[in-house]
């Protein structure tokens, strides 16, 4: 089985925030984290384009490299998990992470920072299976349900997909060549091959004549 | 004497000062997701069991993220 990983379509998203409201409800997640944003680039403008945003479960992970006390690990499946038990609150992990997906609750006394929080790929953690006390620190393993992320099942228009690397990249190719637009945000040659090595090339995007 | 009456006092004053015990130093061994998977909200259909179960319950449970399965496509 291929790793685990999430695509969001900007193509597709409307930035109604339905994954952020998924993720927060499933998990309980606490005051002042959002494990999954949706960030909106030129918002307002004609043309803008969303994307939501959470653990990118890298395979090289920087928060993993950089914690103190090796709270972090990955699953088979490609997840990064870490162990809350372990994790002194450093925010090492936070500094490290390019998307800002370690987060610390604000329901501290003092500036305290508490155990870092981030997306699980709804994995739970290092505590038994659909446990009360994993739970409480990690929100809903829907993994061990035989269910794929909230977030990216929940999502209206189907823009945010998730789950086995192959099957989520086998769909968003799909979608790009039967709409031929999308494939040049994220690397279509790296992705799918340039067409000297055999792959297929990248659907060219309809220029957008304005409408007055 | 008094030399011996102080080492005594600061032996036993300096002996309260021993380092605590680290609390939780390893991380747990985290479960594979298809052992002791929770049954109260499994998914419908799906029976936790094997590797091969699982990983078949995710392939068919992310076609769902295709709407190309049900719509016809240009």
């Amino acid at each position: 089985m291929a790793r685990m990983k999430f695509i969001c379509d900007s193509e597709r998203c409307i930035e109604c925030n339905g994954c952020v409201t998924a993720c927060k409800a499933e998990h309980d997640v606490p005051w002042g984290v959002n494990r999954r944003r949706v960030v909106t680039l030129n918002d307002g403008v004609p043309g803008e384009k969303s994307i939501s945003v959470a653990c990118m479960h890298c395979s090289d992970a920087p928060c993993m490299a950089v914690c103190p006390v090796d709270c972090f690990y990955r699953t088979d499946e490609g997840v990064v998990l870490h162990d809350k038990d372990v994790c002194i609150g450093c925010g090492y992990c936070s500094y490290a992470c390019p998307f800002g997906a370690p987060q610390f609750p604000t329901n501290g006394t003092f500036g305290l920072r508490g155990k870092m929080d981030k997306c699980t790929f709804c994995a739970g953690g290092p505590e038994a299976n659909g446990s009360q006390a994993e739970f409480e620190k990690y929100g809903r393993n829907r993994l061990a349900e035989g269910k794929l992320p909230a977030c990216a099942e929940m999502c209206s228009t189907k823009a945010l997909l998730g789950g086995d690397g192959d099957i989520v990249a086998d769909i968003f190719r799909t979608r790009v060549l039967t709409r031929n637009k999308g494939s040049e945000i994220w690397g279509w040659g790296t992705a799918y091959g340039k067409p000297s090595q055999g792959g297929t090339a990248p659907a060219q995007p309809k220029t957008e004549t304005s409408k007055s | 004497m008094n030399r011996a009456a102080v080492f005594l006092a600061s032996a036993l004053v300096l002996g309260a000062c021993t380092e605590k015990p680290q609390g939780v130093t390893t991380r747990k061994v985290d479960e594979k997701p298809w052992e002791n998977a929770s049954a109260a909200y499994a998914a419908p259909g799906f029976k936790a069991g094997d590797k091969g179960a699982w990983e078949s319950q995710m392939r068919s449970r992310n076609q769902a993220q295709n709407e190309y399965n049900r719509t016809a496509t240009r």
